[in-house]
């Protein structure tokens, strides 16, 4: 049976309003044309369900776990026991390189949504309040983005210690500052327009009136930086647990594995030990990249070049 | 103008103020006591209480901030825990070897990057076009770190072709060559997500700009295409670009602290790890105000020379 036509119906028809549903459909039939961003989708796709199904996949494939132990294998060559070698301490490096996957991927993903709901907060705050707030909280984000980001990063973690939330708590203290000033330039220009004054005039809390009426117009710059950010904190993670102030062993990250390049016989010798971790972050990272711009390009079709 | 660059250089007191507060309470946050290393081990309880009373440790924090802000101000940045040694001889022995190092990098970033793209601007959607922005995307996604670590791979181990790490030579005489030689491969590996930025900036913004209405009619009245492009064209397009040479200063400033550690490099970025490590607290708070002096000034030249470079901008 045809469902009734609404009103609502008519309207999309005529251009006059959409609902969200056609908004995403038109983002995604935009996306869809760019060959470059669909790729990278595909690519990530699959890394994240190879991760996400690691211990299921190494347990079937392999016979490994992650920290598993074979004695008579240290540092061994690939082979058909171990397709990618072992380790320093005779762990097989095709299951932690899927583990490690994971961790990398959810520690990032983690990281950005929180200081993004942070950034937001405090960027929708300055931007609609304006006035000593707004000059008080910029003035805050000017001095955090002044801080040289690894080092900053590096000086929490020696102080408050290595860690996983150690790490999650010193990359979203650095990171807040740039979604916020974002959100705060959208809603300084958004908050003089019709539709928020109308809102003001019946009387809705500026709570509401920020989240449910400006936000939802400032999100596509958002999406764009949320998804490139994924990228830059999986870097950031990397460099900081190959210095070994990130994830400790011995729970696997892509950056802690490159680690073993430390060792001068495995960098000069064994490059089987740290070159697969260093590609498999740099193809995580280029296909992240790839989804932003198509995403950035999808979004806000004006931009296209 | 004169008056933007008094009001400009003015804004930057209160961050620096700003970083300088937040570096103290985060380093005073450290668990345990940072004194300690002051006192021996066998140090009597109530003399450790004295000295620490008459040195002004057991002052509450914002007493001890204002006390060590002065200090350091006035040249003063106090004793390394790790080797004793006063932290302005540390600084004035390790920025030399980071400023040839960033320097030298920034050249090559500059040097590659602009004629990349503006090849690739001008033959948009040819092959060449298509290989230097699949280049340009390798370089952003590629981590500094294992970059290094294939340069050295590659060129050091395996074909030999520069040495692996450190400045010079140890135990030969000082040479020129020998540091260029030991230059190379660190600058241009330093110097290579920089420029894969760069790249893509500068195409970008000759594209945007090769479509403007002026360029068109300085095709039209029959100039020659070399002509349009480097006087119409490239010089509007690199605007943009100028200012992202500002934000470009405290990317490398920040990238030595992981190149200088895999290329034994021992510059500010060695400094920085090595009291990072040994939590070297009065190093560790030098070091941070240091980068994000160079932060704060790398925003600050990108600033003032977009007013130089664009005279269409109101400074207000």
């Amino acid at each position: 049976m045809q469902p009734a036509r609404t009103k609502n119906d008519d309207l999309i028809r005529q251009g006059l309003s959409e609902s969200p549903g056609t908004w995403a459909k038109a983002v995604w039939m935009r996306f869809r044309r760019n060959r470059t961003a669909l790729l990278g989708a595909f690519v990530l796709t699959v890394l994240v369900l190879v991760t996400l199904f690691a211990p299921v996949i190494t347990k079937a494939a392999l016979g490994w776990g992650r920290d598993e132990i074979d004695q008579r294998a240290i540092r061994a060559a690939p082979s058909v026991v171990h397709p990618l070698g072992t380790d320093s301490v005779g762990r097989d490096q095709l299951t932690r390189l899927l583990y490690g996957g994971r961790v990398s991927l959810s520690i990032a993903l983690g990281t950005v949504v929180i200081y993004m709901a942070i950034g937001i907060a405090v960027g929708a705050v300055a931007g609609y309040f304006g006035g000593w707030i707004d000059n008080v909280l910029m003035r805050l984000v000017d001095v955090v983005l002044s801080f040289p980001f690894l080092l900053l990063a590096l000086t929490i973690a020696a102080i408050r210690g290595p860690g996983i939330e150690n790490l999650v708590f010193s990359l979203v203290a650095i990171s807040w500052p740039v979604p916020a000033r974002l959100v705060r330039g959208e809603f300084l220009s958004l908050r003089e327009r019709d539709y928020v004054e109308a809102a003001r005039a019946t009387g809705a809390l500026p709570t509401r009136i920020m989240f449910r009426h400006m936000l939802p117009n400032a999100l596509a710059p958002l999406i764009v930086q949320a998804t490139l950010d994924i990228a830059s904190i999986i870097l950031i993670e990397a460099a900081l647990s190959y210095l070994g102030f990130g994830v400790r062993m011995p729970i696997p990250t892509w950056g802690n594995m490159l680690s073993e390049a430390q060792n001068m016989a495995v960098l000069t010798r064994m490059p089987f030990l740290w070159v697969p971790p260093g590609l498999m972050i740099f193809l995580t990272v280029m296909s992240i990249n790839f989804v932003g711009d198509g995403l950035r390009d999808a979004l806000d079709p004006r931009l296209k070049q | 103008m004169r008056q933007y660059l008094i009001r400009r250089i003015l804004q930057t007191i209160p961050i620096m103020l700003g970083v300088s507060v937040v570096i103290f309470f985060i380093v005073h946050s450290a668990p345990g006591d940072p004194y300690a290393y002051l006192f021996g081990p066998r140090t009597d309880l109530k003399v450790k209480e004295k000295l620490k009373e008459e040195m002004g440790l057991n002052a509450p924090l914002p007493v001890q901030y204002v006390r060590w802000l002065g200090q350091t101000v006035q040249g003063n940045l106090g004793y390394s825990i790790r080797t004793g040694k006063p932290v302005a001889q540390l600084l004035k022995e390790r920025l030399g070897p980071t400023l040839l190092l960033t320097g030298t990098a920034f050249l090559i970033s500059l040097m590659l990057s602009i004629p990349m793209g503006v090849i690739s601007a001008t033959k948009q959607y040819s092959w060449l076009d298509y290989v230097v922005t699949t280049v340009a995307f390798i370089g952003i996604s590629l981590p500094s770190f294992f970059a290094a670590l294939l340069a050295i791979y590659l060129f050091a181990v395996k074909w030999q072709i520069f040495p692996m790490n450190q400045i010079t030579t140890p135990g030969q005489p000082f040479s020129m060559l020998d540091l260029i030689h030991h230059l190379i491969l660190p600058a241009t590996v330093l110097g290579l997500r920089d420029m894969a930025g760069l790249t893509r900036f500068t195409r970008s913004s000759l594209l945007e700009v090769l479509r403007q209405d002026y360029v068109r009619t300085a095709r039209a009245k029959g100039l020659a295409e070399r002509k349009v492009i480097y006087k119409h064209a490239l010089r509007n397009a690199l605007i943009p670009v100028v200012t992202l040479l500002g934000f470009g200063l405290p990317n490398l400033f920040s990238g030595t602290i992981v190149f200088e550690t895999i290329f034994t490099w021992s510059g500010m970025g060695l400094l920085s790890f090595e009291a990072v490590v040994s939590r070297d607290y009065p190093v560790l708070m030098v070091v941070n105000i240091f980068f994000a002096f160079m932060v704060i000034v790398g925003n600050l030249i990108a600033d003032i020379l977009y007013a130089v470079v664009d005279p269409r901008i109101r400074y207000s």
